[in-house]
């Protein structure tokens, strides 16, 4: 069961998603990427029913890609999640649904505002401060509501990112071992360790 | 689990003298779980024309864009604005389109109808979420915590109440119902539509 959580601070967003490739009871893999960098100032992490995820992710990314190219601009957080939100909207009613649930976590360089959204596999889109998606979200969310701050520095949000990790990691029967944590600020999308 | 509990959220319209009311809640849940507390779901069709709309909440979303559309095509065919009754004959046939797979969505219309003398009534209505309308006299409810807002509303509301009564009114119904209702409440907000100005308040709620 994947998990994952992102969080809003003062001119960036945090995401978090485990690296677990599960099957069945068998874990398959431990370094399994499932954030996608959609654009220079977009990211995208992604969970849900195996196969579909991948499948959808790219179908974004290359859609992303190709605005890019065209318009020699990348798609602004709002209009990228309004697009994923319908693509996925459309696809629940038909014949074969994409199961995949989405936090979608963009930086608007100009207006210089963090942007953060939780989207579920149905095409509900939802503006937040913070969100998880899985068997994570039951901790994490209480914890949130308590420490979230959206005028933290990067390290204060790291606090409160390892603090929900920590908790699933202590309450959660099947937690996960390791997880992959990227940042979207002014200076773009990276890595950042825990 | 029924789809339409899903989400949570309820809305309620009420009609007062020379204005009218619309107002909803602001959660959006995964079942129990809370998801978001400012998901609003009142949307202005025109400046004097609003639309609640409770239930899944992907097709909220899906069928306001959809009412643009529809309503922008509307103003540029007839090059006027659309009337409150006209506007829930529209949302009316939208819903029945789907009528063997419907969206999980019931709408409440609150909204000020122009008279042929060029004064203007209050008007409300709500359809089911297959598009069969109930124009009503008093208030209008729809959403999770339906029941307990027919309730409180049949003890509260009376006939030609001004605008600041009638907000009042609405606004106790509102989070006297939400409170009852497990999928509702997280904060609401009520609009009240006059014929020359609508206003909006946010309202703070119980946060449990």
């Amino acid at each position: 069961m994947d998990i994952s959580f992102a969080l809003t601070g003062k001119g960036y967003v945090l995401i978090a998603a485990d690296t677990t490739a599960a099957r069945s009871i068998v874990k398959m893999k431990s370094d399994e990427d499932k954030i996608k960098v959609l654009s220079p100032h977009l990211l995208m992490a992604f969970s849900g029913e195996p196969g579909d995820t991948v499948q959808f992710a790219e179908y974004v990314e290359r859609n992303m890609r190709l605005y890019h190219i065209r318009h020699n601009h990348e798609l602004r957080p709002p209009a990228a999640a309004s697009w994923i939100r319908r693509s996925l909207a459309d696809s629940i009613r038909s014949r074969k649904p994409y199961a995949v649930n989405l936090l979608l976590g963009g930086y608007e360089p100009r207006e210089r505002t963090p942007h953060l959204y939780w989207i579920d596999y149905l095409g509900t889109l939802a503006t937040v401060p913070f969100g998880a998606h899985g068997y994570g979200a039951y901790f994490a969310l209480s914890l949130l509501d308590r420490y979230h701050d959206p005028e933290a520095t990067l390290e204060e949000g790291l606090a409160t990112l390892r603090r929900c990790i920590d908790e699933v990691s202590k309450r959660l029967v099947v937690s996960p071992g390791k997880y992959k944590v990227k940042i979207v600020d002014a200076d773009g999308v990276r890595e950042v360790e825990l | 689990m029924s789809i339409m509990e899903l989400n949570g959220g309820s809305v309620i319209a009420m009609v007062g003298k020379d204005c009218v009311a619309i107002a909803s809640d602001l959660r959006l849940g995964n079942q129990s779980l809370g998801i978001s507390s400012n998901f609003e779901k009142i949307f202005a069709m025109t400046d004097r024309v609003y639309v609640g709309l409770p239930g899944l909440a992907t097709d909220v979303l899906t069928l306001r864009e959809q009412f643009r559309y529809r309503l922008n095509m509307y103003t540029i065919k007839e090059e006027r604005e659309i009337e409150p009754e006209t506007f829930v004959h529209l949302v009316s046939s939208a819903l029945y389109e789907r009528r063997f797979g419907p969206y999980f969505i019931e709408p409440v219309v609150a909204g000020m109808q122009k008279q042929p003398n060029g004064s203007f009534k209050p008007f409300i209505a709500a359809t089911d979420l297959i598009g069969c309308i109930n124009f009503a006299k008093d208030f209008v409810v729809a959403g999770t915590a339906s029941t307990k807002l027919f309730g409180v509303a049949e003890g509260l509301w009376e006939p030609d109440l001004e605008p600041e009564d009638l907000f009042e009114t609405i606004a106790q119904t509102m989070l006297n119902s939400v409170d009852r209702d497990a999928f509702s409440g997280w904060g609401a907000v009520v609009h009240v539509i006059t014929k020359d100005k609508v206003i909006k308040r946010t309202l703070k709620g119980r946060m449990d």
